[in-house]
C-alpha cells in the first residue's frame, strides 16, 4: 500500500490520473517537511520527553543528574495535601465554569437565534470577550472586583447594600466563585457562538411538524432542539472542560492562587513547583496526572453521553 | 423560531436579553471608563461609571512610561516574526495536504486536537531545557520558534482548506497552456490564496500576541518582556492611581484581536471560511 494517495473528493471526473512517480511522492514530502520537522521537534518529542521526566527526579539548575525514580514522585503526590488540595480546586473550577458556561451560552444561543431587537449589540458583545487576552481578561475583572475603586462594590453601595461590600478576590469564602465567574465570562462566548451555529442548522419543518402536532415550546426544545444539537454540545462542553481544566493566565492574574491558596489550580501548582522550587520532575508527574484524570474523565461523559444516544 | 410567542413570553425573553448585555457589557464599559479617568476620579472613594472629565492622559503615560513601550514593541517584533513565519513554514505543507492524500497529513490534522489535552507544563519543561541548551532560552528567537510551532498545526489546517477551494481545473489550465509547475504556484494559486494567507498570518499573530505562559516562562530579562507578562506584573504594583494606566494598556492590547476578530467575522459569514472551518 502506498502512503501516498489521491484524495478522492477532489479526484478528477475526467479519468484517472497517471501512476504517481517516485519523485511525485519525494516532492510531497519535501513540501511536507518544513512543517513535520518543527512539530516533531518542538512538540511532539517534548511532550514525550515531559511525559518521562515525570518519572524522573529532574530539578532546575544546568548539569544536574537525571536518574529514573519509577512511582516515587506519585507516592509523594498522593501524600501531598497541597496538590490534594489544588487538585479538589480545579475540578471545582474546571466543572464550575463549563456547566454554567454551557447553561448560560446555550440561554444566549437561544435568543440569539430568535427574532429579538438588540440582537446585532448582543452578539457584538457575546465575541468581543473572545477577543480580548486572557491577561487583559484577568486584569478587566480585577476593575471590577476592586475593593475600593472597584464596580460592583460601587453597584451595592449604591442600591444601598453597604454589607454585601466585600474584598472579593481576596477573601477566602468569595475568592473562588468570583473567579469561575469571571472564567464563565471569558469562555462563554466561544460556546456561544458554535452552539448558536449548532441551533441555525436544525431544520425548521421538525419544528413545524412537532407544533403541528401540540408540542408546546418546552417539549420542542426538549424533543427537537437538544437532540438536533446534541454533538455539538458534546464537542464544545468536553472541549471547554479540557481548556478550563488546563487554564492558566486568567487565575494567575487574577488571584496568582491566593488567597491561602483557595484558587490555586492545578496548572498554577505546577507552574510554581517547576520554575519557583526548581522541582521539574515533580511537575511534570503533576502534568501526567492531569492528563490521566482529564483522558478519564472525558471518557466516562463520551461514555454517557453516547449510550443516552443510543 | 417559530409561530408568535406570547407577550408574556416575549417580555422575559428581553428580560434575559438585558440581563446578558449587562452581564457582558458592564465589565467592559468599566474597562473603558476607568482608561479615560483621571488620576483624581480614579482614587475618588466612590467612582463613577462614566467619567466626568475624561482624558487621553492615561493612554499618554501608558505609552511613554517606557515599560509598556517597550513590551509593545517587544509583543509586535515577535508576534509579526511567528505571523511570517508561520505562514512561509505552512504554505508549502498546506498544499501538499489539500492536494495530496498522505499519512503523515492525516496525523499533523490529529495532532491538532490531540496536543489540545495536555497541559502546557509538560511541554515548557523540556523546551525550556533545550532552548537553553542552544543558548535561545532567554531570547526573543526562541519565543517566536515555541510560538510558530504552536500555531503551526492550526495554520495548516486552516489554509489547506482555502487550498482545496481553489478549482484544480485552473491549475490544469495553466498547465496545460504551457506553465511550468512554478509559475502555475506564483501565478494561479498564490494570488486566489492570498485571503487564506491573510486570515492565518492573523491568526498566528493574534495567538502569539495574546500568549502569556511561555513568555512568562522563557523571557527573564524585563527589557524582553512582551505586552501580557509586563501588563500582569503591573497588576503586582497595583496602588489605585496606576489603575488608569493599566486599564489604557489592557484597551491598547486588545485592538489586534479586535481587528482580526471583526475581520473573520466577515469571512465568516460570506462563507469563504467555511472549508477551513470545516477541515
Amino acid at each position: 500500500m502506498t502512503t501516498v494517495a489521491e484524495r478522492p473528493d477532489v479526484a478528477h471526473a475526467d479519468g484517472p490520473r497517471p501512476a504517481r512517480t517516485r519523485s511525485d511522492r519525494l516532492g510531497i514530502y519535501l513540501l511536507l517537511l518544513p512543517s513535520l520537522l518543527p512539530i516533531v521537534v518542538l512538540s511532539v518529542f517534548p511532550l514525550l520527553r515531559g511525559m518521562y521526566l515525570g518519572f524522573t527526579d529532574a530539578r532546575a539548575g544546568r548539569h544536574v543528574e537525571i536518574t529514573f525514580t519509577g512511582l516515587a514522585n506519585y507516592r509523594e503526590l498522593l501524600g501531598d495535601e497541597l496538590f490534594w488540595n489544588s487538585f479538589k480546586i480545579g475540578l471545582l473550577w474546571a466543572v464550575g465554569v463549563t456547566v454554567l458556561q454551557f447553561l448560560l451560552a446555550l440561554g444566549l444561543a437561544l435568543l440569539l437565534n430568535q427574532q429579538l431587537r438588540f440582537r446585532g449589540i448582543a452578539r457584538v458583545l457575546a465575541v468581543v470577550p473572545w477577543a480580548m487576552p486572557p491577561v487583559v481578561v484577568g486584569i478587566l475583572w480585577k476593575l471590577v472586583y476592586h475593593p475600593d475603586a472597584g464596580l460592583l462594590n460601587e453597584f451595592f453601595h449604591r442600591i444601598g447594600a453597604d454589607a454585601l461590600r466585600t474584598n472579593w478576590l481576596g477573601d477566602f469564602s468569595t475568592a473562588l466563585p468570583a473567579v469561575i465567574i469571571v472564567g464563565v465570562w471569558a469562555g462563554m462566548p466561544q460556546t456561544t457562538v458554535v452552539l448558536l451555529a449548532g441551533l441555525q442548522g436544525v431544520p425548521r419543518d421538525l419544528h413545524e411538524a412537532a407544533a403541528v402536532d401540540g408540542a408546546g415550546t418546552w417539549h420542542r426544545f426538549r424533543n427537537v432542539t437538544l437532540p438536533a444539537i446534541a454533538p455539538v454540545i458534546v464537542a464544545i462542553t468536553s472541549l471547554d472542560f479540557i481548556w478550563n481544566f488546563n487554564s492558566f493566565g486568567l487565575v494567575y492574574v487574577l488571584t496568582a492562587g491566593g488567597p491561602g491558596g483557595k484558587t490555586m489550580l492545578p496548572m498554577l501548582f505546577a507552574y510554581e513547583e517547576a520554575f519557583r522550587y526548581g522541582n521539574y520532575g515533580y511537575a511534570a508527574a503533576l502534568g501526567n496526572v492531569m492528563v490521566v484524570i482529564i483522558v478519564a474523565l472525558l471518557a466516562v461523559y463520551l461514555r454517557r453521553r453516547l449510550r443516552e444516544a443510543n | 423560531m417559530f409561530g408568535k410567542p406570547s407577550r408574556t413570553a416575549r417580555s422575559l425573553q428581553y428580560l434575559a436579553l438585558a440581563g446578558y448585555l449587562v452581564f457582558l457589557g458592564f465589565p467592559l464599559v468599566w474597562l473603558l471608563s476607568t482608561a479615560f479617568k483621571p488620576p483624581r476620579e480614579l482614587v475618588q472613594l466612590h467612582p463613577s461609571l462614566i467619567p466626568t472629565n475624561p482624558t487621553l492622559q492615561n493612554f499618554v503615560q501608558a505609552f511613554t512610561e517606557q515599560e509598556l513601550g517597550r513590551a509593545a514593541l517587544n509583543s509586535l517584533q515577535v508576534s509579526l516574526a511567528s505571523a511570517v513565519l508561520t505562514v512561509l513554514v505552512a504554505l508549502p505543507a498546506s498544499y501538499a495536504l489539500a492536494r495530496f492524500r498522505t499519512r503523515l497529513g492525516t496525523a499533523a490534522l490529529g495532532w491538532v486536537l490531540l496536543s489540545q489535552l495536555f497541559p502546557f507544563v509538560l511541554l515548557i519543561i523540556p523546551i525550556f531545557l533545550v532552548l537553553r541548551e542552544v543558548g535561545l532560552a532567554n531570547s526573543h528567537a526562541g519565543l517566536v520558534l515555541i510560538y510558530v510551532v504552536w500555531a503551526l498545526p492550526f495554520a495548516l489546517w486552516m489554509l489547506q482548506g482555502f487550498v482545496r477551494n481553489i478549482p484544480r481545473e485552473l491549475e490544469e489550465a495553466a498547465s496545460v497552456d504551457g506553465a511550468s509547475r512554478l509559475q502555475v504556484l506564483r501565478r494561479v494559486v498564490f494570488p486566489l490564496l492570498a485571503p487564506g494567507i491573510v486570515a492565518t498570518s492573523l491568526f498566528s499573530f493574534i495567538s502569539a500576541w495574546n500568549e502569556f505562559f511561555f513568555a512568562l516562562v522563557l523571557l527573564k530579562t524585563p527589557e524582553l518582556a512582551t505586552l501580557p507578562v509586563t501588563l500582569a506584573r503591573f497588576v503586582g504594583v497595583e496602588g489605585t492611581a496606576r489603575l488608569g494606566p493599566l486599564a489604557a494598556g489592557s484597551l491598547l492590547a486588545t485592538l489586534p484581536s479586535l481587528i482580526f476578530f471583526a475581520f473573520m467575522q466577515r469571512r465568516l459569514s460570506s462563507g469563504s471560511l467555511a472549508g477551513a472551518v470545516k477541515g
